[in-house]
């Protein structure tokens, strides 16, 4: 996908949609939007406050339509593509040759599931997958309990393993530090993540 | 793991150029009286023995040059080769093939030109294997091998195979495609003798056939079987109790589809493997969250005689140390699926002392390299492939890794290199460090780069591998290269067989450099370099010796390219167009020309028109 769709997307939904408003950015509150390579790649990301508070279940607007601009733009093709260069066989035929697999524990469920962190790029597509992963779990839990929160559905917290051993918030980092780092990812219930200092909000740059 | 090694042709044997002096040589050395009454007994006797002693040489080669000595000799070699290669299918027809040896056993078959793995040649070109399928069936019945690479076979060919040469045992398919888990099925079901199902690199469709299953019941005589670039589920059950009635089973590589669980039941059943493609190496998505996971360290510890390891399709690091027990055995590693780390990689290869084969990505960095370097050092071969294959992505390996690599692999022999950055100092240092090496293939993403600690082209490295490195036969240039690289190739690079170009050279005389200096090419591809008509010309005493020449995206015009045709009536010069092209464009998109002695062949689409 070549940023050329991506600049076409924007184009037609900004007639039906106030785009500035949807527009996803990555930093605190009151800074300048504008990303380091003018805007060919679409850097921008959710504050952190909206990434963490995953709605697992929960069909939320704001979060698709996020999901779907950011893969509009996804790739930075800052220099046009040249047809089978570098001659690396089998990348066009089989897609990614590489990837990084982590595994994805949910409280509660009885099932792992893994997934390809090299498939994203960022958080919010990752979460935004994820999301899509255990929906079905989800309701599934949902038949199965007593009690229904139909508003909110149950909040999960992603956590995530480092190379140190340590447990982290996802998000801390910038988003291929993170890549580079995690060992594998738990989504704790958020009634048990007390002890990881949620509330700060942390710093990282506007650029992926 | 696909090699692409090359075993040289003098004489070519896909080429019946038999000189005038060999047709008129008979045994008996009489030119007149009665040939038939004079040549029986003392013929007869010399061809027994003849036909004996040659059924000792293997060497294509050598067989080659023996066919060439008299009449007789070519008779009795004929009549003895059990293996025929052909290099490019085109070459030669299937019906002058068989009707000059008789006795064949073993086939291998070459199609596509390397650069249509890069889509550079537009599907459905040609390369088709059914008429030799057809021609093998009336002419080889007890046929028992075939090797292919590159070639488009059908299910039907498949069928072909299974069901008219009931003595089948090898098939052999690299970088082939046209068939599916279809074909896999009836073949695999028909084919009684079956010792050896290589699938390498193949594009395989998913007809959603449960191939595996088509096995016949009862024991199986399977040494080999290799399915690891098949992209579709297989019915693990059914592969395991294969496995379990397999005792010849050595070499066995599975797709990404089994999981280290289901590795784990196959390699307890297998511990006499010698070759384990390990699959994803992660557990199945179903993975229970509490379960006990098996004991991978014991499984892979039992397996003694284990001497080459890849897979890892889609690993989760934490499982890599199962591996320790096989690693200090292990002449072969291919790590090129896997992303990880040099942290996790040490561990590894600091126990993996044998190692001669080694493949990986750039994801372990210099850091990963300069280990490989302290431990491996009976290395011959090392492959680096990028984890993001783009011009402009982050290069994890440099100059440094190559250069601590020629420090600590004096051995080597072999490499393939991908990098964004690379000095003309350590391509030097390399040239003198690793005086063995026979293959040097340098791939520096970002087109026309420069050294960039000098500013300088790439030509001084070049230059020092073909002037130090007297036994270099394959050759593959990148970055920014001036005609001075290619002067250099073309008066050094006397052994020089097949050379790759790309985005390269200042003119016309960079081609001629190479055509007219060196003397054993046979294959060359070029693409987007500034290369004419004129360039093409200086060629022209040399390309019967060649197998073919591509060159794509250059300045060759089609008046250039009908003058060669004119010129050589022996050579096909096909012009490729590609989609938006018009047909009557002076211009040549691709060039691809080869010498046959078949004339144009019948099967062209019509986006190729033979000049």
């Amino acid at each position: 996908m070549s940023s050329e769709n991506g600049k076409r997307l924007l184009e037609t939904d900004a007639g039906c949609l106030n785009f500035e408003a949807t527009e996803l950015t990555l930093g605190l509150p009151g800074e300048p939007r504008v990303t380091s390579d003018g805007g060919a790649k679409l850097g921008s990301k959710r504050g952190f406050s909206e990434t963490v508070d995953l709605k697992l279940g929960d069909n939320s607007q704001e979060v698709k339509l996020g999901h779907s601009l950011q893969e509009a733009a996804k790739s930075p093709a800052s220099k046009t593509q040249v047809v089978g260069w570098p001659p690396v066989r089998g990348f066009a035929k089989r897609g990614k040759k590489s990837c990084k697999y982590v595994k994805v524990a949910v409280d509660g469920a009885p099932y792992l599931r893994k997934v390809d962190l090299e498939i994203y790029n960022s958080y919010q597509q990752l979460l935004t997958s994820l999301e899509d992963m255990f929906s079905c779990f989800t309701i599934r839990n949902y038949l199965n309990e007593k009690q229904i929160d139909q508003v909110n559905g149950i909040e999960y917290m992603p956590t995530y393993e480092d190379k140190d051993g340590d447990w982290m918030l996802v998000g801390d980092v910038p988003w291929q530090m993170f890549v580079e780092s995690c060992k594998r990812l738990r989504l704790m219930k958020s009634s048990e993540a007390v002890g990881l200092g949620l509330k700060t909000a942390p710093k990282y740059s506007s650029t992926n | 793991m696909s090699e692409d090694d090359e075993r040289q042709q003098s004489p070519p044997s896909d080429l019946e150029f038999v000189s005038n002096k060999a047709r008129n040589c008979n045994a008996t050395g009489s030119g007149s009286g009665h040939p038939e009454f004079q040549s029986t007994y003392p013929d007869q006797v010399l061809e027994n023995v003849l036909e004996n002693v040659l059924h000792f040489l293997t060497s294509r080669r050598d067989r080659n040059a023996a066919s060439l000595v008299c009449k007789s000799w070519y008779r009795v070699e004929a009549l003895t080769r059990s293996e025929l290669f052909i290099g490019n299918c085109y070459a030669v027809s299937p019906g002058r093939a068989t009707a000059r040896f008789t006795r064949v056993k073993a086939l291998h078959l070459k199609g596509k030109p390397r650069f249509a793995d890069f889509n550079l040649m537009p599907p459905d070109w040609g390369a088709h294997f059914n008429p030799w399928a057809l021609a093998m069936a009336k002419a080889y019945p007890w046929l028992e091998k075939v090797h292919l690479k590159r070639m488009s076979v059908t299910d039907d060919d498949l069928a072909t195979l299974a069901e008219l040469f009931l003595g089948f045992k090898e098939l052999v398919l690299v970088c082939c495609d046209g068939f599916g888990t279809s074909g896999l099925a009836i073949f695999v079901n028909k084919c009684r003798q079956l010792k050896v199902l290589d699938l390498i690199e193949s594009e395989v469709s998913d007809d959603e056939m449960d191939w595996i299953s088509c096995f016949p019941e009862g024991e199986s005589n399977l040494e080999s079987l290799i399915f690891d670039c098949v992209e579709c589920h297989i019915n693990f059950e059914a592969l395991e109790r294969l496995v379990a009635r397999s005792p010849s089973l050595k070499k066995l590589k599975l797709n990404r589809y089994v999981s280290i669980g289901q590795l784990y039941r196959l390699m307890v059943r297998a511990p006499q493997l010698t070759h384990l493609g390990t699959g994803s190496f992660s557990p199945s998505d179903i993975a229970g969250q509490g379960d006990q996971e098996p004991d991978y360290v014991a499984a892979f510890a039992a397996c003694r005689s284990l001497v080459c390891l890849s897979g890892f399709r889609e690993i989760i690091p934490d499982y890599l140390p199962a591996i320790y027990p096989v690693c200090a055995n292990l002449t072969s590693l291919n790590f090129s699926y896997a992303n990880i780390t040099a942290e996790q990689l040490k561990p590894i290869i600091s126990k993996c002392h044998k190692l001669q084969t080694f493949w990986v990505l750039d994801s372990i960095c210099d850091e990963g390299l300069q280990a490989v370097a302290a431990t491996c050092k009976d290395l011959r071969e090392l492959r680096v492939f990028p984890v993001d294959p783009r011009e402009d992505s982050d290069g994890p390996v440099s100059e440094v890794g190559l250069q601590a690599i020629s420090e600590g692999c004096r051995k080597l022999q072999s490499i393939l290199y991908f990098c964004q950055r690379m000095t003309n100092a350590a391509v030097i240092a390399m040239s003198k460090n690793c005086p063995d090496l026979v293959v040097f293939r340098l791939c520096i993403m970002g087109r026309h780069r420069a050294d960039p600690v000098t500013g300088e082209p790439m030509d001084d490295g070049f230059g020092a591998i073909v002037m130090n490195c007297k036994k270099l036969t394959r050759l593959a240039v990148s970055g920014l290269l001036t005609d001075k690289a290619f002067d250099y190739i073309g008066r050094h690079g006397k052994l020089v067989r097949t050379l790759s170009v790309a985005f390269a050279g200042d003119s016309d005389m960079a081609l001629k450099y190479v055509l007219e200096g060196c003397p054993q090419l046979q294959k060359l591809e070029i693409r987007d370099s500034p290369f004419g008509d004129a360039a093409l010309r200086s060629g022209l005493h040399h390309y019967y010796n060649m197998r073919f020449l591509w060159m794509s995206s250059c300045r060759l015009t089609r008046h250039g390219c009908q003058e060669i045709a004119r010129a050589m009536p022996r050579l096909v010069v096909e012009v490729i167009r590609s989609a938006d092209e018009e047909e009557m464009d002076d211009v040549v998109g691709t060039l691809y020309m080869y010498r046959s002695l078949e004339g144009p062949r019948t099967d062209a689409p019509k986006f190729v028109t033979i000049l």
